[in-house]
């Protein structure tokens, strides 16, 4: 990276130092926690949005989509996380491949189930046999924000449901007498007001969300948790830059980055829910208007 | 193929290492429906293992770090808020990866505590294994948890309760004792059963992460990873071992259940606080 890094051997320490941190796997390093942030916000909206269309099934009156919706949120919430992670990105690679299998080759003759092996024709291989190792990378990382977004969609859900139904029923009641359908109502009342009460709920699920990315690695993605066992690990003299067994500091840094982002994430919710609190029926509301008074 | 019944003999003690069945894990073409059950089953002995001394150790030291944190004495608060700030806020997966690395680290040999009279030689070889070494994460990691919980519920506890034992002329401590104490479990009691369920979930990443299965004794969950890389099928061993937890939870909430009735035993029946399962596993 540096000039002066030609020769390490040579080099004093501080320099050795500055050009340890900058190799090319150390760059890879650092944009593992570029990927946990991607992460992070493609699937916060991707599991608002599921939990927002879950919470309102829910309560629909249609039946069938009420009783999917229950049964979407009450399988999800209890079954353990960690099991749901590893089982749904290969369960739906499964399903992918299948489907492909079935378009693609129509005349195979023999099951996709021998014995312990799942067989599928060449062409219906996902992603692609001959793929290049970002679009493999890239399938890895979307099938992981499926699995997150599911599983943190049927808690966002919970949380949702029960903020809607904590919108003071007389409001409601209101709405309707001045001659609004139940979705005007819904749309003009409970919508934006139910926020308030879903924050501290949605805030506590995107912390478990910022403490689930850790589990990437598991998935087989290059993620922070790769990059730091591989770089801390001891370097003989063979490496450029030798040193000894240095994981338990890549762990610490990992270990305060992760501290940074709930810190400051606890701190952005506390301001948004003081912001959402002006004008509403509550103990900060009531605060925010004697303030203004 | 192996009968249901030898399955049972082969596998069943099979986590507590080789000595105890066979030697080998069942293998790729050979994996019967009862292997997976009862090599789960086998593994659920660890996860208990882990979650019961976790929880027990942890509940004397959540007290008093929960005790400590609420003190007016920035001497033991600080700190105390500092314990639970690291704890929660970072993924326990992360944890468990920095202290193995840290156990590793310490020398082989042994530590010497001289205590003046004896000198204690610590046996740090144990602390690199996942039966004393992921304990400890677990056991600190509980601690922070259920402190936070216990101190919430020290701050809630009712005034008119604190002036009444001082009216009584109740000291310090028999103050604590016989009311500070119990009213703060009664008001944490539905949030901790939910905690002793998440930390009984979390035995699972112990082999996950970093610390080693060695003889390939693992628990539930690393035996449903093993089955499922090698028949490459998820949808046998995962439900099995969701199913297990299941159980394990039904059996936290039906104990905790019973500790929430004596603890709310002086309260008519309407006004006792419900036990209510509210699962968020990971942390």
């Amino acid at each position: 990276m540096f000039s002066f890094c030609t020769d390490p051997a040579t080099l004093p320490q501080w320099q050795w130092f500055a050009c340890y941190l900058t190799t090319p796997t150390h760059f890879a390093f650092y944009r593992s926690f570029l990927m946990v942030m991607l992460l992070l916000a493609i699937t916060a909206p991707v599991a608002l949005a599921l939990g927002l269309v879950g919470a309102m099934a829910v309560r629909s009156r249609i039946w069938p989509v009420s009783w999917l919706g229950k049964g979407y949120v009450n399988i999800v919430r209890g079954v353990p996380d960690i099991v749901f992670f590893m089982f749904v990105p290969i369960a739906l690679g499964q399903g992918i491949e299948w489907v492909f299998h079935h378009i693609q080759c129509p005349d195979w003759d023999q099951p996709i189930r021998q014995g312990n092996d799942f067989i599928v024709c060449r062409e219906a291989k996902v992603p692609g046999v001959n793929a290049p190792a970002w679009v493999r990378n890239a399938y890895a990382f979307s099938m992981a924000v499926v699995a997150f977004a599911l599983v943190f969609g049927a808690f966002a859900a919970n949380t949702l449901y029960g903020a809607m139904q904590a919108v003071p029923k007389a409001q409601i009641e209101t709405a309707e007498a001045y001659g609004m359908t139940r979705a005007q109502a819904f749309r003009r009342i409970i919508m934006p007001q139910m926020w308030v009460y879903a924050i501290p709920g949605l805030s506590n699920i995107w912390q478990i969300l910022i403490k689930a990315t850790p589990l990437l690695f598991l998935l087989g993605l290059q993620d922070a948790v790769y990059w730091a066992r591989e770089l801390g690990g001891q370097k003989t003299s063979l490496y450029t830059y030798p040193h000894p067994d240095w994981r338990m500091w890549y762990f610490l840094a990992l270990l305060c980055f992760y501290l940074f982002l709930t810190w400051a994430s606890e701190r952005g919710f506390a301001r948004l829910n003081n912001r959402l609190s002006r004008g509403q029926a509550t103990a900060a509301g009531e605060r925010h208007r004697r303030g203004a008074t | 193929m192996r009968t249901c019944a030898e399955s049972f003999e082969g596998y069943i003690l099979r986590a507590l290492g080789r000595d105890y069945g066979e030697r080998l894990l069942p293998r790729n073409l050979d994996i019967t429906l009862c292997d997976q059950l009862f090599l789960i089953a086998s593994g659920l002995i660890w996860n208990i293992y882990f979650a019961a001394l976790a929880i027990f150790v942890g509940f004397f030291l959540a007290v008093a770090v929960a005790v400590a944190k609420f003190s007016e004495n920035r001497l033991f608060s600080v700190p105390a808020s500092a314990f639970v700030f690291v704890f929660r806020g970072s993924p326990l997966f992360i944890q468990f990866f920095f202290f193995y690395s840290a156990f590793v680290l310490l020398p082989r040999s042994g530590i010497d505590i001289p205590l003046g009279f004896v000198t204690l030689t610590v046996n740090t070889t144990a602390l690199t294994t996942a039966q004393v070494g992921g304990l400890i994460v677990l056991l600190l990691n509980t601690t922070a948890y259920s402190a936070e919980l216990f101190f919430g519920a020290l701050r809630s506890i009712p005034k008119g309760d604190l002036e009444a034992a001082d009216a009584y002329g109740m000291g310090p401590l028999t103050k604590f004792r016989r009311v500070v104490f119990p009213s703060m479990l009664r008001l944490a009691w539905p949030s901790y059963t939910n905690e002793a369920i998440f930390l009984t979930h979390s035995t699972t990443l112990v082999f996950l992460s970093a610390f080693p299965a060695r003889q390939q004794a693992g628990e539930a969950f690393y035996y449903a990873r093993y089955f499922v890389d090698q028949t490459f099928n998820p949808f046998v061993a995962y439900p099995i071992v969701a199913g297990y937890f299941v159980l394990l939870t039904l059996a936290i909430i039906g104990l905790y259940g019973l500790v929430n009735m004596r603890l709310n035993r002086h309260l008519p029946k309407e006004r006792r606080r419900r036990i209510r399962f509210r699962p968020q596993y990971i942390r």
